[in-house]
């Protein structure tokens, strides 16, 4: 446990439980980046180079600021300050709970956390880019293919999603403004 | 003191000031010696640009500008500096107190960082990363989360719509800013502004090999640069200040020094956008004709960058400011496809033969002229698509004439 680990990984800790624990939303969605940003330093400390960049720009660039514009959009920012503690909240623990043990077990009894613990691989971040590139160019091109036709396919069918909901939505105001 | 001497100045300088300190100080030394300078030279950079801009604008808008400080008005951003530290810091009291004060913080904070990768002279980047051109890219994403903190938490409807106007052209612009410099990674084959700029420092026949000097490079750069300013929410893509509008945005309820935080942060992801433009397609630190090689390499990269912030000015001081339907309409239905022709107009670069015939000049010239015609025809087609509808007619000034 070196000292840039000890503080990442409370950085990433500090955030999640902020995360679960402020009152606002949008408080808890800043927390929630802040362990985003945690996480991709931990993946940086770690030598993996092109996994932190990405979670950096994906998850702190896309998903933060997505989950931050649903809340805007949806409630106004303004959670009821009562609620933070409910009956439910017992029940979710106990999942939340129940989902790290199955992490941690499965974790722990793979056979890839052995083989690095047995010997440990060297730091080969000069390679980690490239090596990534060249897999997905030249061994891994077909599945990347088709993730791509199928995000393609994914963003073309919101985009349909969307224009229909506009027209829906505009033929009532029209009759309104008429029958005003 | 010879040429190689004087461009490697401070890398020496560097090497000298680190082996005359302890043994265990050597390391934060000498990661001092390669932060601080940075820290120091680009607000000073952005100290210059002020009085620059301001001088430049009245020139355009016929007036004089700052004259009154020192001579010329050339001791303004002092003046400047002084007013910002002494001004009452006002925190609207329905603030969001602790984010209203990080807001800034984590802007500046982020803006600086870009600089981390790029190489601004020979041996002198600071961090010499693999992914570099990415990991800008991802530090990009604090600035937009600082904006929509600050815009968030002044409880203020002008500075959230601010926000929202900020990061809706942000998030726009961002696919094309990344797309266009793709067609350089694809081919330089690396991720590291170093090797980018290293690829681009060869010369042939007296003149670099800058990415500029090809067709999908020379596109490439225009389109990066647009995308580069809506990502700065500079003139003509301040919609998010709109001071006409929504008075200054996301930071209308910033004062004092705060306020002058969000300033340089404005001007350092200016200066760090042109930085890697300068990497990606104007050869970094390199010369572009071979007997100007004598002049060290950090000089070329600071004209470079003063060149271009010349040009963000005077683009402020000529374009009207665009209307959202436009700026969206701009970035995905011209942008956009413009840079996935440029990536293609790179692929078939890379594959066309360098000789044609047997002769090498020739052969250069049919692989310029095709991949031009490969950008050149879709553009056509899509600025005819664009302006299809727009009847642009002259207007009619019925007093001012």
């Amino acid at each position: 446990m070196t000292l840039p680990f000890l503080i990442l990984a409370l950085l990433t800790l500090a955030g999640g439980v902020a995360a679960m624990t402020l009152r606002r939303l949008v408080h808890c969605a800043l927390a929630l980046a802040i362990s985003f940003a945690g996480l991709a330093g931990l993946y940086l400390n770690l030598g993996a180079e092109f996994a932190g960049l990405a979670q950096l720009l994906v998850y702190v660039g896309a998903i933060a600021i997505l989950i931050v514009f649903v809340i805007l959009l949806t409630r106004g920012g303004d959670a009821d300050p009562d609620s933070s503690f409910s009956p439910a909240s017992a029940g979710s623990v106990v999942i939340a709970l129940a989902v790290f043990a199955v992490l941690a077990w499965a974790v722990n009894t793979s056979s890839l956390a052995h083989v690095a613990t047995l010997q440990p691989a060297p730091p080969s971040d000069k390679t980690g880019t490239l090596q990534i590139g060249q897999a997905l160019m030249q061994h891994y091109v077909l599945p990347l293919e088709v993730i791509g036709l199928m995000l393609t396919a994914a963003m073309i069918g919101a985009v349909i999603l969307a224009l229909r909901d506009k027209r829906i939505a505009a033929e009532p105001k029209d009759s309104e403004l008429r029958a005003s | 003191m010879t040429v190689a001497g004087l461009d490697q100045i401070f890398v020496t300088l560097k090497d000298i000031l680190v082996a005359h300190t302890p043994a265990p100080l050597q390391t934060i030394v000498g990661i001092l010696i390669t932060i601080v300078p940075i820290i120091v030279i680009f607000p000073a950079l952005f100290a210059v640009t002020t009085i620059l801009e301001r001088k430049g604008l009245g020139r355009i808008q016929n007036r004089y500008g700052p004259n009154r400080v020192g001579p010329w008005g050339i001791l303004q951003p002092m003046a400047d500096a002084v007013k910002s530290l002494t001004k009452e810091d006002l925190v609207p009291r329905a603030a969001d107190q602790v984010v209203h004060y990080l807001a800034p913080l984590v802007l500046v904070g982020a803006s600086f960082l870009g600089f981390a990768v790029l190489p601004i002279g020979r041996n002198m980047t600071a961090v010499n990363l693999d992914a570099g051109v990415l990991f800008f890219f991802a530090i990009g994403a604090g600035t937009e989360l600082a904006v929509f903190m600050a815009g968030w938490s002044s409880r203020n409807k002008y500075s959230l719509l601010g926000a929202m106007r900020a990061i809706a052209q942000m998030i726009s612009y961002e696919i094309p800013l990344i797309l266009s410099s793709i067609a350089v990674v694809m081919i330089a084959g690396t991720l590291s502004p170093t090797l980018i700029v290293e690829r681009q420092a060869a010369f042939s026949h007296g003149l670099a090999h800058w990415n500029l000097f090809t067709p999908w490079g020379l596109a490439g750069f225009i389109l990066f640069m647009i995308a580069g300013t809506a990502e700065t929410n500079r003139s003509p893509f301040d919609l998010p200040e709109g001071e006409s509008e929504i008075i200054a945005g996301y930071f209308i309820e910033y004062s004092g020094f705060k306020f002058a935080l969000f300033f340089l942060a404005e001007y350092l992801e200016m200066f760090a956008v042109s930085g890697l433009g300068i990497t990606l397609f104007l050869g970094g630190w390199s010369s572009p004709v071979s007997f100007l090689a004598w002049i060290p390499s950090w000089a070329w990269f600071f004209t470079k960058l003063l060149a271009l912030i010349v040009g963000f000015i005077w683009i402020r001081g000529t374009m009207p400011r665009l209307r959202m339907d436009q700026l969206m309409n701009f970035a995905w239905k011209f942008m956009l496809p413009m840079t996935l022709v440029v990536i293609v107009s790179a692929g078939i670069w890379r594959f066309l033969p360098v000789s044609f015939g047997g002769s090498a000049a020739l052969g250069g010239m049919v692989r310029w002229l095709v991949c031009a015609l490969v950008i050149v025809v879709p553009y056509v087609i899509f600025a005819r698509m664009l302006g299809r509808g727009n009847h642009i007619e002259k207007r009619v000034y019925r007093f001012a004439e």
